[in-house]
């Protein structure tokens, strides 16, 4: 064999150098580096994960500046008592693992960024029905998940809402209802055929047994256990 | 002067008469601090915070108000929340009032499923209540 003797290529002199014992650096060097090395890499992927999780970044890209003025029109935005829920309170979820999923998810961003896809009025609205509809899946399939960081209907108060909001809340909460079946369009202009759409997609995500049951939540089996258990009283 | 008095008098006996049903009340039976019966379970009164009760009509051909704020309900070319609600085939679901079914004639007299595009903007002719004074003075005099 002609390579008899050649020095080993790169990946296996590095899988070497991982694989065979520390030779030179003492085992308190190694661990305190180690620790270090750890803390400042962690921070520092952190620090940079949540730059990426501003209203800055999110409208820094040209398509963002369009749904960002629809936003800037609703209660999210501009309210009695000054308190917002920024682009990344909604469209990214808090927890570790579902938060890395959104962020590798979301790359394809700069893909239809690149090649244009939403870059004008009419194209954006030719998407938006397709757009909102991906935001409505992963809602259900959540419970709003997201909107729950903030709203829940443990904390809800319903008798001092207005008496429409209240009836319709707890209607909501004995049929195991989730935030996104009635509040479509609370941060985004609705499209053509929006409640039709919806319907279908939540009769799809039925079928396919893909609508989780609400957490931490006792829902009567039936609407008709409840008024007999109040009738009854 | 008798007169008055005797009102007096009839007031005062009317006033002990009634205390004294309170009092001998009060001494027979435990009494609930709500209106209910002890043995049965308090209903709270709804709490109002807005006038959920509808207007009445100033007019016979006044278009009903809204009893409820729609600040933050799109209206427009693409989308109409109202109808979320007040659609024929929402309306018995969310319990909201339907349409009139005048709002389902096209500008032909015939009968459409959905809502008719002359009677989409709802808030043309529908707008919320208020007990507000006028903006402009009107002499306005409705058919009869």
């Amino acid at each position: 064999m002609s390579d008899h003797g050649k020095k080993p290529g790169f990946f296996r002199r590095a899988f070497r150098l991982l694989t065979s014992p520390a030779t030179t650096f003492s085992m308190g060097g190694l661990l305190i580096g180690g620790f270090v090395g750890g803390i400042l890499f962690w921070g520092g992927f952190h620090w940079a994960l949540e730059l990426t999780n501003t209203e800055e970044f999110c409208i820094s890209c040209h398509e963002m500046e369009r749904n960002f003025a629809e936003y800037k029109e609703t209660v999210h935005y501009n309210n009695h008592s000054g308190v917002r829920a920024t682009c990344p309170d909604c469209h990214v979820p808090k927890e570790w693992q579902h938060k890395i999923k959104a962020k590798v998810l979301a790359s394809k961003d700069v893909y239809h960024t690149l090649v244009g896809t939403i870059d004008t009025q009419e194209k954006y609205d030719a998407h938006r029905l397709g757009m909102a509809s991906q935001s409505w899946v992963k809602m259900k399939k959540s419970d709003s998940r997201e909107c729950r960081n903030c709203h829940n209907f443990e904390y809800m108060d319903f008798t001092i809402q207005e008496n429409r909001a209240a009836a319709n809340h707890q209607q909501a909460l004995d049929e195991g209802l989730t935030c996104i079946d009635c509040h479509q369009g609370v941060a985004h202009n609705l499209p053509e055929n929006y409640l039709e759409t919806y319907r279908a997609l939540v009769e799809e995500l039925a079928d396919a047994g893909e609508i989780p049951a609400p957490k931490g939540r006792v829902v009567a089996e039936s609407l008709g256990d409840i008024k007999a258990f109040l009738n009854a009283n | 002067m008798r007169k008055y008095n005797y009102v007096s008098a009839l007031a005062a006996i009317a006033v002990v008469l009634i205390s004294g049903v309170a009092v001998a009340d009060q001494a027979g039976t435990v009494k609930a601090l709500r209106n209910d019966p002890l043995d049965h379970i308090n209903r709270i009164d709804e709490v109002l915070h807005q006038e959920t009760r509808r207007f009445v009509r100033n007019y016979r051909q006044q278009p009903p108000l809204i009893p409820h704020s729609i600040d933050q309900y799109q209206i427009d070319l693409s989308a109409n929340q109202c109808l979320a609600c007040h659609d024929w085939s929402n309306a018995g679901d969310r319990g909201a009032p339907t349409l009139s079914m005048t709002h389902y004639l096209d500008r032909d007299g015939q009968q459409l499923d959905a809502v008719a595009g002359t009677r989409w903007f709802c808030n043309q002719c529908h707008v919320p209540q208020a007990n507000t004074p006028p903006l402009v003075e009107s002499t306005f005099v409705p058919s009869q």
